[in-house]
């Protein structure tokens, strides 16, 4: 392998790790407010969907990433009445998201589009262009650092650079203010937030809320893109991916970036090619695939450090002595 | 002082409050001083702790009147019963286990958006607390890693640090040494001198007696009478909880103790986290003769309970009828402790002895399911037999209502209790073991309940009896042991001890006694 | 205190859920500008109207029986398997490896090996999940999420670099022999003198489904083990209390869960394909949630339950062939469903308890209902 392959390899895993990134954080923001949420896929798939039709109706990327947006909030808004109001399973009310999304995003699309479940291609401001970052073309030559900067760095689209500036967002947000003590005070005891005059259900809805708009990015990048429109079951369990990344990182935003860059580098190479020889042993790419998951499972055994979720995840407040 | 000039702290004005069709508060009326320290008894579900909870905006009241200082407040959530300047100290502390001290005072009371100069200044705050009150904790240290003691005076803490002036305490001393105890009393009353209102909730005499200027006293939902404490005494006061006369003795026979049934050498066992909780203990109990285990709940005598009934393992040799009991491993659960003649009545009947969903007839089986009586072949459980049973049991011990098909959610406290030892009782067992068979249970069930203890004792049987109320063991059990920290720390005869000794047996004052 | 008949939480409850993901699926179709009341008849018609369409239904319902009772027994232990997508699909893994490589004399030996196979294989992917959870913690809803992903690669490799016959581009196994032919409801109806669809997949499997129903009814309510499995599923620190073994009772659940999800490749694989493709669950295990959900985890109702879904694919199907509105449509209900039985539960009880309440002050419980997995008692303190 190269240095150009090399570059160009980490320059998809960029790509790649970018939604894997976005719904990560998302999953982040709400789980540490103790609420689970397996339908980060959903909410990604339904605003991948609506991010690329009303990119593709208006022609505008920004329109449709508002309306990536709102779908995922919708479908947030929905795991909050069902998880933090009606107090249900979070998990099952995940499940029904994922499928909800899955079924609306092709019925709606068929309606709409009549392409067999899809949108329009997009194209020209229907999808986010590539910014390229000050004097990339003139440091391209230099050797070493130019191809990095020019080719790694510069050139991706302006959601890339977002999601990475998500991440010491988050850390600040939830170690240096207010609003992230509460929220982290919520996710391990809700009753000490509760008694201590601060609303459970107003902090378990904002986080949850943070969380839809962050799937509603990582939704809209996929469509409008990393890909030019939507096509069925696009997210290909990528929350569930992102889901594997968050307990990856032990639910802390700056692991969650290393994370979902490993993740990310693995479905780079997987895509790249399709079978691997290290040492005379020829990998398929069904490892690659496979191996998110299994490194995920490993973790969640324990042998290697263990992951620990917040203590209240997945329950329902009760007010109970 | 002139109290007609000065409003009430509080004032509560016909409070009532129902969970579904259980009304645990009625039309209750109360006025506190400021500057006082009132004191609000009642057994364990008297309504109390709900009381308490709608005056800190916990739940809300279905009517009636709120008024501190005089004037009508409305106490819709917790943030206005802070505004209101009510400080609250549950029972069961509201801390984030993984937070720092400093962290969860903080919580909820910021200054602003940051956190840093909010830290800052509670960081300054509670070193002058720490000063007028005697309040000293460390604010860095990790409330996992610090003793209940500690996290009891955080809690304390976060109330004067957004300075409350109306303090309630619900049942703060169930879980502390009475050294601990006593710490905390002199901490109320230095909060007291320098003019803060408090209101003490328990269900322990001693501490009414002791630490308070005014008393009222709950029974069933209802405030059954408000009284200076310096008019008033112990027997008053326990009347008007129960409503009649208490027995406070448990008519019975001198034991006969004969042969040793279990014989306990060099015990140790941990708790869930790995923390060692029975650090070595020596013990005999014998047929025929009650052992109460007294001791401030978490000392280790849950731990030796949930052992000897095969709830979890340790290290040491027990001895049942000579032969050594697997204190580990697949012959070491509950099941095994069944075959080999142990009966338990566990501590917690809702979470442990029985199964709240069941019907009863399934919950009589529960834990003896393998008992070839409830079998039809290998196969089948012959559910006809159960219900027979049940029926019979229902009648033996008056359990009301006599239904086999109501499910276990559906009886009483007391009734939930007699379902228990009617199971556990009639397997004869050469050794019985009780935790707390009284609590939350009502007084009539409870003289029902101590009666068929003793005359399981009477008829040979070893009993060992784990119980934080005082009273109850010193009226039921022959012999009292009291633990402390993991280990024994002492052995007396019921009639030749009292309160006072065994209290201070228990905060780990006194000779080693064999 | 309970505060509804039993009555009222088996049969009224998930009616109403039912009800209202009707209204809300008819508004999906009126949204998509379609007549709903046109689709229920087409639906009804074309899953109901023929021995044809019926055939298809059964044959639905005979994999959402398989996969329902799998979800149901977990939950009985308060185990909420998410995985039966995954251990069905390495039942089709067993199934194949038995009905390709072993010659066999008749379809009815083949149908016991071949279900031994479905099941060991099913039960040995559950078991990983299982043993993770029992000993180490870790949250079997992601562990099992985990395994289905791992399975899918797992099958794609044994399709694509293993099993599959050379020269074929397909990543699919060759055709199971003959022999291993198992007979279809027109074969076993027809000696019977009832003609049945010829075309339709309804085989045996549905009478092995339903014999599973009554097994795990069985087990559930009248032996030992299902006793025990209600006990820890209701209070683990009880079942420790009563010297049951958390473990145990969390390895056999999931091994009985996982072998039942994976038994559904007889009827998929074995009884309609005939040879082990890509993604031959389909999503049923993922199905199988929503109809332990509305059957409240009891195997007559996970039946009834399973016969509604199956209805419901076939005449999904219909109405993508002969009106725009694609099968997803199916998804979207059955979302609805799960989340109406499932995460609105409170919604829809809470309002109705309180209607109860005010009508009777006692009544007697629900004694066979399972737990949800980790849901919490709804009514505060004393």
């Amino acid at each position: 392998m190269d240095f150009h392959t090399l570059i160009q390899i980490l320059d998809s895993t960029i790509r790649l790790a970018t939604p894997l990134l976005l719904a990560c954080l998302a999953g982040l923001y709400s789980e540490r407010a103790g609420i689970f949420d397996i339908g980060l896929e959903g909410k990604m798939l339904a605003a991948a969907f609506f991010s690329a039709a009303l990119a593709a109706m208006t022609g505008n990327v920004w329109l449709g990433l508002l309306a990536g947006i709102a779908a995922s909030l919708a479908l947030s808004a929905l795991h909050g009445l069902a998880s933090i109001t009606f107090r249900g399973n979070q998990l099952i009310s995940g499940v029904a998201i994922n499928f909800l999304a899955a079924g609306l995003t092709v019925l709606v699309a068929q309606d709409w589009f009549r392409q067999g479940g899809r949108t329009p291609a997009l194209s020209g401001n229907g999808r986010f262009a590539p910014i390229d970052l000050p004097l990339a073309d003139t440091l391209r030559d230099v050797p070493g650092l130019g191809p990095v900067y020019a080719e790694l760095i510069s050139g991706h689209s302006v959601l890339v650079y977002a999601a990475f500036l998500a991440v010491p967002a988050t850390w600040w947000l939830l170690y240096r203010t207010r609003f992230g003590l509460r929220l982290r005070a919520v996710g391990e005891n809700p009753a000490a937030v509760d008694t201590a005059g601060v609303s459970v259900v107003g902090l378990r809805y904002g986080a949850v809320m943070i969380c839809g708009v962050l799937c509603g990015i990582a939704g809209a990048y996929l469509a409008t893109a990393l890909q030019a429109g939507f096509v069925k079951d696009m997210t290909a369990g990528r929350g569930f991916i992102a889901l594997a990344a968050l307990i990856f990182a032990k639910w802390r935003p700056w692991q969650a970036m290393w994370a979902t860059l490993l993740f990310g580098f693995l479905q780079a190479v997987a895509l790249r090619y399709q079978n691997i020889d290290i040492a005379g042993i020829t990998i398929p790419v069904q490892v690659m695939d496979a191996l998110p998951y299994i490194l995920t499972v490993v973790i969640l055994a324990g042998f290697v450090g263990k992951a620990i979720p917040p203590r209240a995840g997945g329950e329902p407040y009760v007010k109970e002595r | 002082m002139n109290a007609s000039a000065t409003p009430p702290a509080i004032e509560l004005r016909g409070i009532s409050k129902a969970f579904g069709p259980v009304q645990a508060n009625r039309d209750i009326s109360l006025s506190v001083a400021p500057g006082t320290i009132h004191g609000i008894i009642g057994e364990n579900g008297a309504g109390k702790s709900t009381l308490m909870s709608i005056l800190y905006g916990f739940y809300k009241a279905d009517s009636g009147d709120i008024l501190i200082n005089g004037r009508k407040t409305a106490i819709p959530d917790s943030q206005a019963a802070i505004r209101a300047g009510i400080g609250m100290v549950f029972q069961h502390f509201k801390l984030v286990e993984n937070f720092t001290v400093l962290e969860n005072v903080v919580l909820g009371a910021e200054d602003g958006r940051l956190l840093r100069p909010s830290l800052a200044r509670a960081r300054r705050i509670l070193k002058d607390l720490a000063r007028d009150y005697g309040l000293d904790v460390d604010p860095d240290a990790v409330i996992e890693e610090i003793g209940v003691g500690m996290q009891q005076r955080v809690e304390i803490l976060k109330a004067l640090y957004r300075q409350a002036e109306i303090l309630i305490l619900d049942e703060p001393t169930g879980v502390l040494t009475p050294s601990e105890a006593d710490q905390l009393f002199r901490i109320l009353h230095r909060l007291k001198d320098e003019g803060k209102t408090i209101i003490l909730i328990t269900h322990k005499l001693r501490e009414i007696m002791d630490a308070t200027d005014t008393v009222s006293v709950m029974r069933r939902g209802e405030m059954t009478a408000t009284l200076r404490t310096a008019d008033t005494s112990p027997e008053e006061l326990a009347e008007l909880m129960v409503g009649r006369k208490v027995l406070l003795r448990v008519d019975k026979a001198p034991a006969r103790p004969s042969r040793k049934v279990l014989q306990i050498e060099n015990l140790r066992v941990a708790d869930d986290k790995s923390v060692e909780r029975v650090k070595g203990i020596d013990l005999d109990v014998h047929a025929g003769e009650i052992v109460g285990i007294a001791g401030v709940a978490g000392n280790g005598q849950s731990e030796l309970l949930e052992l000897l009934g095969g709830m979890r393992p340790g290290t040491g040799t027990v001895r049942l009828n000579g032969a050594v009991l697997p204190l580990e491993g697949a012959g070491a659960d509950g099941q095994a402790r069944r075959r080999a003649g142990i009966a338990h009545v566990p501590e917690d009947r809702q979470r442990e002895g029985l199964i709240m969903e069941f019907h009863a007839w399934e919950n009589v089986a529960f834990g003896y399911h393998h008992d070839p009586a409830y079998q039809k072949n290998r196969l089948w459980m012959d559910n006809a037999a159960l219900r027979a049973d049940t029926e019979r049991k229902i009648g033996k011990f008056d359990i009301r209502p006599a239904d086999a098909w109501l499910t276990a959610r559906n009886f009483s406290g007391g009734n939930q209790q007699k379902i228990v030892v009617a199971r556990e009782i009639e397997r004869n067992p050469d050794l019985l073991l009780v935790g707390q068979p009284t609590r939350g249970v009502d007084i009539g069930a409870i003289e029902f309940i101590h009666k068929q203890i003793v005359a399981l004792r009477d008829s040979g049987c070893a009993v060992l009896l784990v119980s934080v109320e005082l009273e109850e063991i010193l009226s039921l059990a022959d012999r009292v042991v009291v633990m402390f920290d993991g280990r024994i720390m002492g052995e007396r005869l019921p009639g030749e001890t009292d309160e006072r000794e065994l209290g201070l047996l228990m905060a780990g004052v006194g000779s080693q006694a064999a | 205190m309970d505060k509804m008949p039993k009555w009222a939480d088996v049969v009224l409850i998930p009616l109403i859920s039912l009800i209202l993901a009707a209204i809300l699926s008819a508004l999906v179709i009126l949204g998509i500008g379609e007549d709903p009341v046109a689709a229920v008849k087409l639906m009804v018609e074309g899953a109901l109207g023929s021995t044809y369409g019926w055939g298809y239904t059964l044959y639905y319902a005979t994999n959402f029986m398989f996969t329902g009772l799998a979800v149901a027994v977990a939950f009985h232990a308060r185990l909420f398997n998410i995985g039966g997508e995954g251990q069905a699909m390495l039942g089709g893994l067993g199934v194949a490896v038995i009905s390709l490589y072993v010659p066999w004399p008749h379809w009815s030996v083949a149908l016991i090996a071949a279900s031994a196979a479905a099941m060991l294989f099913g039960a040995a992917w559950a078991a990983i999940p299982a043993y993770l959870q029992a000993r180490r913690g870790s949250h079997i809803v992601i562990t099992t999420i985990m395994f289905n992903f791992i399975a899918a690669a797992l099958l794609n490799y044994m399709l694509v670099n293993v099993m599959r016959p050379e020269g074929s581009m397909d990543p699919a196994t060759a055709r199971f022999p003959a022999a291993v032919h198992l007979p279809t409801l027109n074969e076993i109806l027809a000696p019977l003198g009832i003609p049945f669809s010829k075309a339709a997949p309804a085989n045996v499997s549905l009478l092995v489904a339903i014999g599973a129903c009554i097994l795990v009814w069985a087990l559930i309510w009248r032996t030992r083990l299902g006793y025990e499995i209600r006990a820890y599923g209701h209070s683990e620190t009880g079942a420790r209390y009563a010297g049951i073994s958390p473990f145990r009772i969390t390895m056999i659940a999931m091994l009985i869960s996982g072998a039942l999800a994976g038994l559904m490749a007889i009827n998929n694989v074995m009884g309609e394909a005939e040879r082990l493709v890509l993604n031959s669950t389909e999503g049923a295990g993922f199905i199988g949630i929503a109809v332990a959900l509305m059957g409240r985890s009891h195997p007559f109702g996970v039946f009834l339950a399973a016969i509604l879904f199956g209805f419901l694919y076939q005449g999904g199907a219909e109405l993508a062939l002969w009106t725009s509105i694609p099968r997803e449509l199916i998804v979207v209900i059955q979302a609805l469903v799960i989340l109406f039985t499932g995460a609105l539960d409170n919604m829809v009880r809470m309002p109705l308890e309180r209607l109860f309440l005010a009508r009777s002050r006692r009544r007697r419980d629900r004694g066979e209902g399972a737990p949800l997995p980790e849901r919490k008692p709804t009514r505060p303190g004393e």
